[in-house]
C-alpha cells in the first residue's frame, strides 16, 4: 500500500508539469502584449515597459517559465498588480473560506446523496424511488445561481429565518460565527452534487443488489439491514467514491458563482475580480492552486479506491 | 423409523412481471428422509432452482409462493415471518450456489464471510468465529487454512471458492444442505472432488442434502431419491434405483435414453423430440404431451395428478391410470416394453 502511494505521488509529477505550463502560458495566450493589456489602453510607453520589466516579459520564454516554476516552488507566485501584495497572501486568506465551503458542500452532498440513493435503490420502482429521483433531477438541472437567488428570496428576505448574507465578509479565519450564515451557500453549492451522488448511488446499488453474493448473504440468514449496509453498500460505494472526489474538486473550482451571489470573499470572487481587473498574476495563482488541489483530490480518490476494492491491483 | 426432515407438497411459485404472471414452479412435491440425499433433476428452466430458493424463501422481490406446503421437521415454513426464516437460513437449512466465482463478496475476507453466520446464529465472538472458520476451512480440505482466512475471494480458484462456500454453509451444522448445481461451473476433475467432499461431509455430519442438477450421472453417484422436474412440475419421484431401473414417466425414459451408456453398444442416442414449452404458454393437458410419443387425446386435454403407482412411487402420467386407453411400445435402454392402461405391462427382450 505504501509503495502504491509513493508510486501514485510520483505519477502526479508529469501532471503538475503540465499544469504549470498551462498556467504559465495564460500570460502569453492573451492576444497582443500582456504588459500593454495590464497597463491599460491609456498607459504611457514608459509604464508599459516598466510592467514588462517587472514581470520579466522581456526575457526568453523558457527562462520565464523556469523562473516562474522555481519561484512557485518556493512559494512565490509574484505580486498582485492591483494591490501590490504577494499573490500567495492574497490567496491564503480566501482559500480557507472556499475550502470550508467546498468541504461542507461535499459533506452535505454525500450525506443527502447516499441516503437518497440507498432509499431509492432499496425501494426501487415504488413511489418513494420515483419522487426521490424526480427531486434529484430537479437538483441536477437547477442552475446554482438561480437556486442561490431563490434560497435568499425564501429564507432570508421572505421569512427572515436566515440572515441576508451581505455581511458574509471574509474573516481571516474563515466564516462568521453562525451555521446560519454558511447554510444557504452550502445548500446552493452542494445540491447538484447531492443529486449526482444520489443517482450514482442508486444505479450502483441496483447493480450490486442483483449480484450472487447478496443472495449468499441472505442465505446466511443475515438481516436485510446488514445485507444492504454491509454487503451491498461497500461494493456500491466504489464507483461513488470517484464521483465524490470529482464533485469536491468541482466545488472548489465552481464556488465562483455561489461566492458571487452570497458575497463571500473566497477564491472564486478573488478570481473573478482578478480577471475583470486584469490582475494576471492573481489569476495564475488561483488557477494553479485549484488545479493542484484537483490533482491531489484525484490522487486521494485513487488511493481510497484501492482500499475499498481489493481486486484492483494497481501496484 | 425413517423420518422425513423435509416435505414439500404441491408447491407453486410465481413471478409477477410486466408481461403478467409466470408460473415458474407449478406443482412440486417430494420428501427428503433424514440423512438422505434427494436429487432434483430437470432441464434448465424446469423450476429446479426456483424450488430451492422457495424453500429458503430467497426469491427475487417479484417472486411469490402462492400455494403449497414446505414442512421442515413437520413445521410449515410458509407463513413464517422473515425474522423466523432468518433463523433458519444458514443455520438449520443452508444453501450453496452454482457460481462460486460470483457467490462470495469481493470486498470481505474469506474469514469474515464464514464468521458472519457463526456470529449471527451461534453468538460466537469475532475471535472465536474466526478460529472456527479456520477449522471449517480445514474440514473442507483447504490447505493452510490459517493463512486463507485472511484472503479475499479473488485470491482463490473456482474450486477453492466452492469449498469456501461449502464451509460457509456447514458453519452452523445445518440439518439440510441445498446444493444448487454446485459443480456445473467447475472443471471436471474439480467437480468430482467437490461431489466427493459433499458426500463425505454428509456422512460425517449426518445431514440431509437436496442436490439440484441437470446431470443424471451426478444423480446416480450421489442421490438416494430423485425428483424429476419438467416445466415447473415434478413428473416422477422415487428412489434412485427405481428411476434408473424402472423409469415410468415418458420424460424420464426420454432423459435416460438420451444419455450415452458405457455398458452396451449404442448406434446413436435418442433425443427427446421438440422443445420445452414456454412458461407463458403451457399446454392445457399434460405438459409433456406435445413431446410425448405415447400421448393420447386424454393427455392433451387434461393435466394428470402426481399420484402413487402400485409400488408407492409418484408419477404424473395418465398411462398409470385406469383412464388411459392408448397402447404403445416404449424403448427403455433398448428393451422393448409395452405401455397400456395402468402402466407398462409387458416386458419383452429383443
Amino acid at each position: 500500500m505504501a509503495k502504491y502511494i509513493v508510486r501514485r505521488l510520483l505519477q502526479t509529477i508529469p501532471v503538475l508539469i503540465g499544469v504549470s505550463i498551462l498556467v504559465f502560458s495564460l500570460m502569453h495566450l492573451i492576444p497582443g502584449d500582456a504588459a500593454q493589456i495590464m497597463a491599460g489602453e491609456a498607459a504611457s510607453e514608459e509604464s508599459v515597459e516598466q510592467i514588462r520589466e517587472k514581470l520579466g516579459l522581456n526575457k526568453p520564454k523558457p527562462v520565464q517559465y523556469f523562473n516562474y516554476v522555481s519561484n512557485a516552488i518556493q512559494g512565490d507566485l509574484g505580486n498582485s498588480i492591483r494591490s501590490g501584495r504577494p499573490v500567495v497572501d492574497e490567496i491564503k486568506g480566501r482559500f480557507w473560506v472556499t475550502a470550508e465551503l467546498a468541504v461542507y458542500a461535499t459533506i452535505l452532498a454525500v450525506f443527502l446523496g447516499l441516503i437518497a440513493g440507498i432509499i431509492s435503490a432499496v425501494r426501487h420502482y415504488t413511489w418513494s424511488d420515483v419522487s426521490i429521483m424526480v427531486v434529484a433531477l430537479f437538483g441536477l438541472s437547477m442552475p446554482n445561481f438561480w437556486l442561490g437567488l431563490l434560497l435568499i428570496q425564501w429564507f432570508a428576505v421572505g421569512v427572515d429565518f436566515l440572515p441576508i448574507p451581505d455581511f458574509l465578509m471574509m474573516r481571516p479565519s474563515g466564516w462568521g460565527d453562525s451555521w446560519r450564515q454558511i447554510l444557504l451557500p452550502v445548500i446552493t453549492l452542494g445540491t447538484s452534487g447531492a443529486a449526482i451522488i444520489a443517482r450514482m448511488t442508486r444505479a450502483s446499488m441496483l447493480e450490486v443488489i442483483d449480484q450472487d453474493y447478496i443472495r449468499t448473504a441472505r442465505a446466511k440468514g443475515l438481516s436485510e439491514k446488514i445485507v444492504i449496509y454491509r454487503h451491498a453498500l461497500k461494493n456500491a460505494l466504489i464507483p461513488v467514491v470517484t464521483v465524490v472526489g470529482l464533485e469536491f474538486g468541482a466545488f472548489l473550482g465552481g464556488a465562483v458563482i455561489t461566492e458571487t451571489i452570497f458575497a463571500i470573499n473566497g477564491m472564486g470572487r478573488l478570481t473573478i475580480a482578478a480577471i475583470t481587473e486584469r490582475d494576471f498574476p492573481v489569476v495564475q495563482g488561483t488557477v494553479l492552486v485549484i488545479s493542484l488541489l484537483f490533482v491531489f483530490v484525484n490522487m486521494l480518490v485513487d488511493i481510497s479506491y484501492r482500499m475499498l476494492n481489493k481486486r484492483i491491483d494497481l501496484s | 423409523m425413517e423420518t422425513n426432515v423435509l416435505e414439500v407438497h404441491n408447491l407453486r411459485t410465481s413471478f409477477y412481471t410486466d408481461d403478467g404472471e409466470v408460473k415458474a414452479v407449478d406443482g412440486v412435491s417430494f420428501t427428503l428422509p433424514k440423512g438422505k440425499t434427494l436429487g432434483i433433476v430437470g432441464e434448465s428452466g424446469s423450476g429446479k432452482s426456483i424450488t430451492a430458493l422457495s424453500i429458503l424463501q430467497l426469491l427475487a422481490s417479484n417472486g411469490k409462493i402462492i400455494d403449497g406446503e414446505i414442512r421442515f421437521k413437520g413445521e410449515n415454513l410458509i407463513g413464517y415471518s422473515d425474522r423466523k426464516m432468518r433463523d433458519i437460513r444458514g443455520n438449520a437449512i443452508s444453501m450453496i450456489f452454482q457460481e462460486p466465482m460470483t457467490s462470495l463478496n469481493p470486498v470481505f475476507t474469506i474469514g469474515q464471510q464464514i464468521s458472519e453466520s457463526l456470529i449471527k446464529h451461534q453468538k460466537l465472538s469475532k475471535r472465536d468465529a474466526l478460529l472456527k472458520s479456520v477449522d471449517l476451512l480445514k474440514l473442507v480440505g483447504i490447505p493452510s487454512p490459517e493463512a486463507r482466512v485472511r484472503n479475499y475471494p479473488y485470491e482463490l480458484s473456482g474450486g477453492m471458492r466452492q469449498r469456501v462456500m461449502i464451509a460457509m454453509a456447514l458453519a452452523c451444522d445445518p440439518e439440510i444442505l441445498i446444493a444448487d448445481e454446485p459443480t456445473t461451473a467447475l472443471d471436471v476433475t474439480i467437480q468430482a472432488q467437490i461431489l466427493q467432499l459433499i458426500k463425505e461431509l454428509q456422512h460425517r455430519l449426518g445431514m440431509s442434502v437436496v442436490f439440484i442438477t441437470h446431470d443424471l450421472g451426478v444423480v446416480a453417484e450421489t442421490c438416494d431419491y430423485v425428483a424429476v422436474m419438467y416445466a415447473g412440475q415434478v413428473v416422477e419421484y422415487s428412489d434412485v434405483f427405481t428411476i434408473f431401473k424402472e423409469p415410468k414417466h415418458p420424460y424420464t425414459i426420454g432423459l435416460l435414453n438420451s444419455l450415452p451408456r458405457h455398458d452396451m453398444e449404442q448406434d446413436k442416442l435418442e433425443p427427446i423430440r421438440g422443445n420445452v414449452p414456454n412458461v407463458r404458454d403451457m399446454p392445457i393437458g399434460c405438459r409433456f404431451s406435445p413431446r410425448c410419443p405415447a400421448a393420447t387425446d386424454l393427455c392433451r386435454a387434461e393435466l394428470p395428478e402426481l399420484s402413487k403407482d402400485d409400488k408407492g412411487n409418484d408419477v404424473r402420467c395418465w398411462i398409470y391410470s385406469d383412464n388411459w386407453d392408448g397402447e404403445m411400445e416404449v424403448n427403455v435402454y433398448g428393451e422393448k416394453r409395452i405401455a397400456q392402461g395402468r402402466g407398462v405391462k409387458a416386458v419383452f427382450s429383443d
